[in-house]
Protein backbone atom coordinates (compact mmCIF):
# COMPACT_ATOMS: atom_id res chain seq x y z
CA UNK A 1 0.00 0.00 0.00
CA UNK A 2 0.81 4.07 -0.60
CA UNK A 3 2.05 5.83 2.64
CA UNK A 4 2.49 9.03 2.76
CA UNK A 5 4.45 10.75 5.27
CA UNK A 6 5.25 14.53 6.12
CA UNK A 7 7.81 16.80 6.86
CA UNK A 8 8.95 16.28 4.43
CA UNK A 9 6.78 15.04 1.98
CA UNK A 10 6.78 12.03 0.58
CA UNK A 11 5.79 8.33 -0.06
CA UNK A 12 6.32 5.19 0.55
CA UNK A 13 5.41 1.54 -0.57
CA UNK A 14 4.09 -0.58 2.70
CA UNK A 15 3.14 -4.16 2.79
CA UNK A 16 -0.90 -3.99 4.36
CA UNK A 17 -1.99 -6.48 6.44
CA UNK A 18 -1.67 -4.65 9.90
CA UNK A 19 -3.16 -2.54 12.25
CA UNK A 20 -2.13 1.51 12.10
CA UNK A 21 -0.31 0.56 15.61
CA UNK A 22 1.64 -1.67 13.91
CA UNK A 23 2.68 0.77 10.91
CA UNK A 24 3.53 3.89 13.60
CA UNK A 25 5.87 1.07 15.46
CA UNK A 26 7.33 -0.02 12.27
CA UNK A 27 8.15 3.12 10.84
CA UNK A 28 9.62 4.24 14.50
CA UNK A 29 6.25 7.12 14.84
CA UNK A 30 5.06 8.06 17.97
CA UNK A 31 1.23 7.03 18.21
CA UNK A 32 0.96 10.28 20.65
CA UNK A 33 2.10 12.40 18.01
CA UNK A 34 0.52 11.04 14.36
CA UNK A 35 -2.87 10.61 13.05
CA UNK A 36 -3.12 7.63 10.24
CA UNK A 37 -5.54 8.64 7.50
CA UNK A 38 -7.09 5.28 5.53
CA UNK A 39 -8.34 6.37 2.40
CA UNK A 40 -9.35 9.69 3.68
CA UNK A 41 -10.80 8.64 6.40
CA UNK A 42 -9.12 9.17 10.31
CA UNK A 43 -8.91 5.82 11.66
CA UNK A 44 -8.09 4.45 14.96
CA UNK A 45 -4.66 2.56 16.13
CA UNK A 46 -6.78 -0.66 15.84
CA UNK A 47 -7.68 -0.67 12.71
CA UNK A 48 -6.40 -2.66 9.67
CA UNK A 49 -4.64 -1.50 6.55
CA UNK A 50 -4.73 -3.89 3.32
CA UNK A 51 -2.62 -3.29 0.35
CA UNK A 52 -5.28 -1.60 -1.38
CA UNK A 53 -5.37 1.13 1.12
CA UNK A 54 -3.86 4.25 0.43
CA UNK A 55 -2.73 5.84 4.04
CA UNK A 56 -1.41 9.28 5.15
CA UNK A 57 0.99 9.51 8.67
CA UNK A 58 0.27 12.92 9.56
CA UNK A 59 2.48 14.34 12.78
CA UNK A 60 0.20 16.43 14.73
CA UNK A 61 3.44 18.43 16.63
CA UNK A 62 3.76 22.13 15.50
CA UNK A 63 5.29 25.44 16.64
CA UNK A 64 7.64 27.41 17.93
CA UNK A 65 7.63 28.78 21.62
CA UNK A 66 5.91 31.56 20.94
CA UNK B 1 -10.86 -4.57 1.61
CA UNK B 2 -10.54 -3.35 5.42
CA UNK B 3 -11.77 -5.36 8.23
CA UNK B 4 -14.06 -3.34 11.14
CA UNK B 5 -12.37 -1.18 13.69
CA UNK B 6 -13.36 -0.78 17.14
CA UNK B 7 -16.00 1.48 18.46
CA UNK B 8 -16.99 4.24 20.38
CA UNK B 9 -17.16 4.69 23.73
CA UNK B 10 -20.36 6.51 23.62
CA UNK B 11 -22.54 5.43 20.81
CA UNK B 12 -20.55 1.90 19.33
CA UNK B 13 -20.33 3.74 16.37
CA UNK B 14 -17.12 2.93 14.32
CA UNK B 15 -14.52 4.76 16.13
CA UNK B 16 -12.27 7.30 14.19
CA UNK B 17 -9.35 7.65 17.03
CA UNK B 18 -8.42 6.44 20.25
CA UNK B 19 -7.43 8.60 23.28
CA UNK B 20 -5.35 6.75 25.81
CA UNK B 21 -5.32 9.47 28.22
CA UNK B 22 -9.25 8.70 28.53
CA UNK B 23 -9.09 5.13 27.94
CA UNK B 24 -11.41 5.39 25.35
CA UNK B 25 -12.24 5.42 21.47
CA UNK B 26 -14.20 8.09 19.36
CA UNK B 27 -16.74 7.86 16.34
CA UNK B 28 -16.23 11.57 14.72
CA UNK B 29 -19.30 13.00 16.37
CA UNK B 30 -18.15 12.00 19.91
CA UNK B 31 -15.27 13.22 19.66
CA UNK B 32 -16.52 16.78 18.85
CA UNK B 33 -18.13 16.73 21.86
CA UNK B 34 -15.33 15.32 23.97
CA UNK B 35 -13.50 19.00 22.61
CA UNK B 36 -16.42 21.09 22.89
CA UNK B 37 -17.07 20.19 26.99
CA UNK B 38 -13.28 20.37 27.76
CA UNK B 39 -12.93 23.97 26.06
CA UNK B 40 -16.47 24.91 27.37
CA UNK B 41 -14.67 23.34 30.75
CA UNK B 42 -11.54 25.76 30.44
CA UNK B 43 -13.66 28.54 30.03
CA UNK B 44 -15.96 28.36 32.57
CA UNK B 45 -13.31 27.01 35.15
CA UNK B 46 -10.56 30.34 34.17
CA UNK B 47 -13.60 32.84 33.20
CA UNK B 48 -11.81 32.97 29.62
CA UNK B 49 -15.02 34.80 28.13
CA UNK B 50 -18.37 36.71 28.55
CA UNK B 51 -21.17 35.29 25.71
CA UNK B 52 -20.78 39.28 25.14
CA UNK B 53 -17.03 39.58 24.48
CA UNK B 54 -15.52 40.56 20.83
CA UNK B 55 -12.91 38.60 20.74
CA UNK B 56 -9.81 38.15 18.35
CA UNK B 57 -8.56 35.32 17.78
CA UNK B 58 -4.76 34.67 16.85
CA UNK B 59 -4.19 32.70 13.80
CA UNK B 60 -1.82 30.78 12.05
CA UNK B 61 -3.16 28.60 8.87
CA UNK B 62 -2.14 25.55 11.23
CA UNK B 63 -4.48 23.31 12.96
CA UNK B 64 -4.88 24.68 16.75
CA UNK B 65 -5.44 28.25 16.00
CA UNK B 66 -7.93 27.66 12.73
CA UNK B 67 -9.76 24.64 15.72
CA UNK B 68 -10.24 27.47 18.30
CA UNK B 69 -11.66 29.91 15.63
CA UNK B 70 -14.06 27.12 14.38
CA UNK B 71 -14.86 25.92 18.13
CA UNK B 72 -15.78 29.57 19.03
CA UNK B 73 -17.90 30.95 16.09
CA UNK B 74 -19.98 27.19 16.52
CA UNK B 75 -20.35 27.86 20.13
CA UNK B 76 -22.07 31.47 19.28
CA UNK B 77 -18.94 33.97 20.12
CA UNK B 78 -18.38 36.94 18.25
CA UNK B 79 -14.92 36.42 17.10
CA UNK B 80 -12.71 37.79 14.36
CA UNK B 81 -9.13 36.77 12.94
CA UNK B 82 -6.08 37.98 13.31
CA UNK B 83 -3.26 37.14 10.71
CA UNK B 84 0.45 37.85 10.46
CA UNK B 85 2.08 37.49 7.08
CA UNK B 86 6.13 36.77 8.49
CA UNK B 87 7.76 36.33 5.55
CA UNK B 88 8.90 33.07 5.75
CA UNK B 89 9.03 32.08 2.35
CA UNK B 90 6.35 29.34 1.02
CA UNK B 91 5.79 28.26 4.23
CA UNK B 92 4.34 32.04 4.95
CA UNK B 93 2.43 32.17 1.43
CA UNK B 94 0.88 28.58 2.14
CA UNK B 95 -0.11 29.11 5.76
CA UNK B 96 -2.23 32.76 4.94
CA UNK B 97 -3.77 31.29 1.95
CA UNK B 98 -5.07 28.54 4.21
CA UNK B 99 -6.06 31.34 6.64
CA UNK B 100 -7.91 33.17 4.05
CA UNK B 101 -9.89 30.45 2.47
CA UNK B 102 -11.19 29.68 5.96
CA UNK B 103 -12.74 33.00 7.03
CA UNK B 104 -13.40 33.49 3.23
CA UNK B 105 -15.56 30.12 3.03
CA UNK B 106 -17.37 30.72 6.50
CA UNK B 107 -17.98 34.39 5.81
CA UNK B 108 -15.70 35.98 9.05
CA UNK B 109 -13.81 38.70 9.49
CA UNK B 110 -10.02 38.26 8.77
CA UNK B 111 -7.61 41.30 9.78
CA UNK B 112 -4.42 40.87 8.24
CA UNK B 113 -0.94 42.54 9.06
CA UNK B 114 2.36 42.00 7.06
CA UNK B 115 5.68 42.17 8.79
CA UNK B 116 7.60 43.22 5.64
CA UNK B 117 4.58 45.66 4.24
CA UNK B 118 4.02 46.90 7.52
CA UNK B 119 7.01 47.08 9.54
CA UNK B 120 9.84 46.67 6.86
CA UNK B 121 11.24 43.52 7.95
CA UNK B 122 10.36 39.74 8.12
CA UNK B 123 11.30 37.03 10.67
CA UNK B 124 14.10 35.73 8.89
CA UNK B 125 15.63 39.22 8.61
CA UNK B 126 14.81 39.64 12.12
CA UNK B 127 16.82 36.68 13.53
CA UNK B 128 20.04 37.61 11.23
CA UNK B 129 19.79 41.16 12.02
CA UNK B 130 19.06 40.68 16.04
CA UNK B 131 21.36 37.35 16.58
CA UNK B 132 18.40 35.70 17.91
CA UNK B 133 17.32 32.06 17.49
CA UNK B 134 14.55 32.91 14.84
CA UNK B 135 11.60 31.78 16.79
CA UNK B 136 12.41 34.09 19.51
CA UNK B 137 12.39 37.13 17.07
CA UNK B 138 9.32 35.45 15.68
CA UNK B 139 7.65 35.19 18.92
CA UNK B 140 8.49 38.69 19.70
CA UNK B 141 6.64 40.00 16.97
CA UNK B 142 4.11 38.25 16.93
CA UNK B 143 2.76 38.74 20.75
CA UNK B 144 3.81 42.47 20.38
CA UNK B 145 1.24 42.94 17.42
CA UNK B 146 -1.15 40.52 18.75
CA UNK B 147 -1.43 42.99 21.84
CA UNK B 148 -1.35 45.83 19.39
CA UNK B 149 -4.02 44.70 17.41
CA UNK B 150 -6.26 43.55 20.14
CA UNK B 151 -6.41 47.17 21.70
CA UNK B 152 -6.04 49.11 18.69
CA UNK B 153 -9.37 47.25 17.70
CA UNK B 154 -11.19 47.43 21.18
CA UNK B 155 -11.79 43.67 21.27
CA UNK B 156 -12.69 42.54 24.96
CA UNK B 157 -9.65 39.62 24.51
CA UNK B 158 -7.29 37.97 22.42
CA UNK B 159 -7.47 34.29 22.03
CA UNK B 160 -4.90 32.03 20.88
CA UNK B 161 -4.85 28.48 20.16
CA UNK B 162 -2.26 27.21 22.58
CA UNK B 163 -3.08 23.50 23.80
CA UNK B 164 -2.17 21.25 26.09
CA UNK B 165 0.99 20.06 24.81
CA UNK B 166 1.95 23.51 24.07
CA UNK B 167 2.04 24.74 27.83
CA UNK B 168 3.05 21.19 28.84
CA UNK B 169 6.20 21.92 26.88
CA UNK B 170 6.78 25.38 28.00
CA UNK B 171 6.08 24.49 31.79
CA UNK B 172 8.84 21.39 31.27
CA UNK B 173 11.30 24.18 30.31
CA UNK B 174 10.61 26.67 32.61
CA UNK B 175 10.68 24.06 35.70
CA UNK B 176 13.96 22.60 34.08
CA UNK B 177 15.48 26.33 34.56
CA UNK B 178 13.50 26.68 37.72
CA UNK B 179 12.17 30.22 35.52
CA UNK B 180 10.26 31.85 38.26
CA UNK B 181 9.21 34.96 36.11
CA UNK B 182 8.02 33.19 33.82
CA UNK B 183 6.60 30.10 35.91
CA UNK B 184 4.82 32.83 37.48
CA UNK B 185 3.11 34.33 34.30
CA UNK B 186 2.28 30.58 32.59
CA UNK B 187 -1.77 30.99 33.07
CA UNK B 188 -4.40 30.51 30.58
CA UNK B 189 -6.01 33.75 31.28
CA UNK B 190 -3.78 37.16 31.57
CA UNK B 191 -6.16 40.08 32.65
CA UNK B 192 -5.97 43.04 31.05
CA UNK B 193 -4.30 45.86 32.08
CA UNK B 194 -0.32 47.11 32.22
CA UNK B 195 -1.09 48.23 28.29
CA UNK B 196 -1.78 44.47 27.84
CA UNK B 197 -5.04 43.33 26.79
CA UNK B 198 -6.73 40.23 28.31
CA UNK B 199 -5.28 37.07 26.62
CA UNK B 200 -7.09 33.64 27.12
CA UNK B 201 -5.82 29.78 26.01
CA UNK B 202 -9.36 28.05 25.72
CA UNK B 203 -7.30 24.73 24.63
CA UNK B 204 -5.12 24.07 27.34
CA UNK B 205 -7.16 21.14 28.11
CA UNK B 206 -6.69 19.65 24.62
CA UNK B 207 -3.92 18.03 23.35
CA UNK B 208 -2.60 18.39 19.67
CA UNK B 209 -3.78 15.03 18.81
CA UNK B 210 -7.05 16.29 19.43
CA UNK B 211 -7.34 19.32 17.84
CA UNK B 212 -5.67 17.67 14.53
CA UNK B 213 -8.24 15.26 14.71
CA UNK B 214 -10.94 18.08 15.25
CA UNK B 215 -9.80 19.70 11.72
CA UNK B 216 -9.72 16.35 10.17
CA UNK B 217 -13.69 15.34 11.16
CA UNK B 218 -14.84 18.45 10.27
CA UNK B 219 -12.85 19.17 6.97
CA UNK B 220 -10.86 22.12 7.84
CA UNK B 221 -7.63 21.93 5.84
CA UNK B 222 -4.51 23.81 7.61
CA UNK B 223 -0.86 24.04 6.60
CA UNK B 224 0.04 20.60 7.89
CA UNK B 225 4.17 21.66 6.60
CA UNK B 226 6.54 22.27 9.96
CA UNK B 227 8.11 25.75 9.55
CA UNK B 228 11.21 25.46 8.07
CA UNK B 229 12.76 27.38 10.49
CA UNK B 230 11.34 26.03 13.64
CA UNK B 231 12.67 22.62 12.60
CA UNK B 232 15.01 21.40 15.53
CA UNK B 233 14.08 23.53 18.09
CA UNK B 234 13.74 23.15 22.09
CA UNK B 235 10.40 23.38 22.27
CA UNK B 236 9.73 20.75 19.79
CA UNK B 237 12.05 18.18 21.71
CA UNK B 238 10.36 18.69 24.77
CA UNK B 239 7.08 17.73 23.39
CA UNK B 240 8.66 14.64 22.45
CA UNK B 241 9.89 13.97 25.47
CA UNK B 242 6.92 14.66 27.36
CA UNK B 243 5.20 12.38 24.38
CA UNK B 244 7.46 9.44 25.51
CA UNK B 245 6.21 9.60 28.68
CA UNK B 246 2.81 9.86 27.73
CA UNK B 247 3.35 6.80 26.23
CA UNK B 248 4.33 5.01 29.14
CA UNK B 249 1.81 7.25 31.49
CA UNK B 250 -0.83 8.16 29.52
CA UNK B 251 -2.79 11.43 30.88
CA UNK B 252 0.80 12.41 32.16
CA UNK B 253 1.28 15.71 30.21
CA UNK B 254 -2.76 16.24 31.88
CA UNK B 255 -1.90 15.93 35.25
CA UNK B 256 1.45 17.79 35.22
CA UNK B 257 0.06 21.26 33.67
CA UNK B 258 -3.58 21.33 35.32
CA UNK B 259 -1.83 19.76 38.14
CA UNK B 260 0.45 22.88 37.75
CA UNK B 261 -2.48 25.46 37.68
CA UNK B 262 -4.34 23.67 40.57
CA UNK B 263 -1.31 23.27 42.87
CA UNK B 264 1.54 25.49 42.27
CA UNK B 265 0.40 28.34 39.89
CA UNK B 266 -1.36 29.70 43.45
CA UNK B 267 2.09 29.80 45.20
CA UNK B 268 3.54 31.79 42.44
CA UNK B 269 1.11 34.49 42.11
CA UNK B 270 1.89 38.32 42.25
CA UNK B 271 5.86 37.10 41.32
CA UNK B 272 6.23 37.91 37.72
CA UNK B 273 7.28 41.87 36.66
CA UNK B 274 3.90 42.50 35.45
CA UNK B 275 2.11 41.89 39.02
CA UNK B 276 4.48 43.37 40.96
CA UNK B 277 4.04 46.78 38.78
CA UNK B 278 7.52 46.85 37.66
CA UNK B 279 6.54 48.02 33.68
CA UNK B 280 7.51 51.31 32.34
CA UNK B 281 6.29 52.93 29.17
CA UNK B 282 8.16 52.28 26.11
CA UNK B 283 10.51 55.11 25.04
CA UNK B 284 9.06 55.16 21.30
CA UNK B 285 5.57 53.05 21.15
CA UNK B 286 4.66 53.42 24.76
CA UNK B 287 4.10 49.44 25.00
CA UNK B 288 5.02 48.21 28.39
CA UNK B 289 8.38 46.93 28.82
CA UNK B 290 10.84 46.90 31.50
CA UNK B 291 13.72 48.89 30.26
CA UNK B 292 13.68 52.40 28.54
CA UNK B 293 13.07 50.95 25.03
CA UNK B 294 10.56 47.66 24.62
CA UNK B 295 12.57 44.62 22.64
CA UNK B 296 10.11 45.00 19.60
CA UNK B 297 10.89 48.69 19.05
CA UNK B 298 15.12 47.64 19.32
CA UNK B 299 14.01 44.70 17.53
CA UNK B 300 12.34 46.60 14.62
CA UNK B 301 15.27 49.21 14.36
CA UNK B 302 18.05 46.91 13.72
CA UNK B 303 15.78 44.35 11.53
CA UNK B 304 14.56 47.36 9.18
CA UNK B 305 17.66 48.50 8.55
CA UNK B 306 19.04 45.27 7.74
CA UNK B 307 19.28 43.69 3.97
CA UNK B 308 16.29 41.09 3.64
CA UNK B 309 17.56 37.63 4.48
CA UNK B 310 15.79 34.99 2.25
CA UNK B 311 14.86 32.12 4.50
CA UNK B 312 17.25 29.43 2.65
CA UNK B 313 19.60 31.84 4.37
CA UNK B 314 19.18 30.67 7.92
CA UNK B 315 19.33 26.98 6.74
CA UNK B 316 22.12 24.69 5.99
CA UNK B 317 22.25 22.32 2.97
CA UNK B 318 20.88 18.84 5.29
CA UNK B 319 18.01 21.69 5.67
CA UNK B 320 18.31 22.49 9.44
CA UNK B 321 18.46 25.93 11.32
CA UNK B 322 21.58 27.70 11.55
CA UNK B 323 21.04 28.41 15.30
Amino acid sequence: MKVLLRNPRREIEVEGGHSVDRLLDDLGLSREAHLVIRNGTLVPGDARLDDGDTVEVRPVISGGAA
Amino acid sequence: MTAAASKCRVCKGPAVIDLPRHNAKFCAEHLQQLCRRQMAKAIDDFDMLSPADRILVAVSGGKDSLAVWDMLIEAGYQADGLYIGLGIGEYSTDSGGYVQRFADERGLHLITIDLRDDYGFDVPTAARATKRVPCSACGLSKRRLFDKAALDGGYDVLVTGHNLDDEAAVLFGNTLRWDIEYLARQLPVLPAGNGFPKKVKPLVRLTEREMAAWCLVRGIDYVVEECPIAAGNRHLSYKESLNAVEAKSPGAKASFYLGFLERMAPLLAGMSAAATGELNDCDRCGSPTTGDVCAFCRLVEKSSAHEPVPVEMLLTRGGKVRR
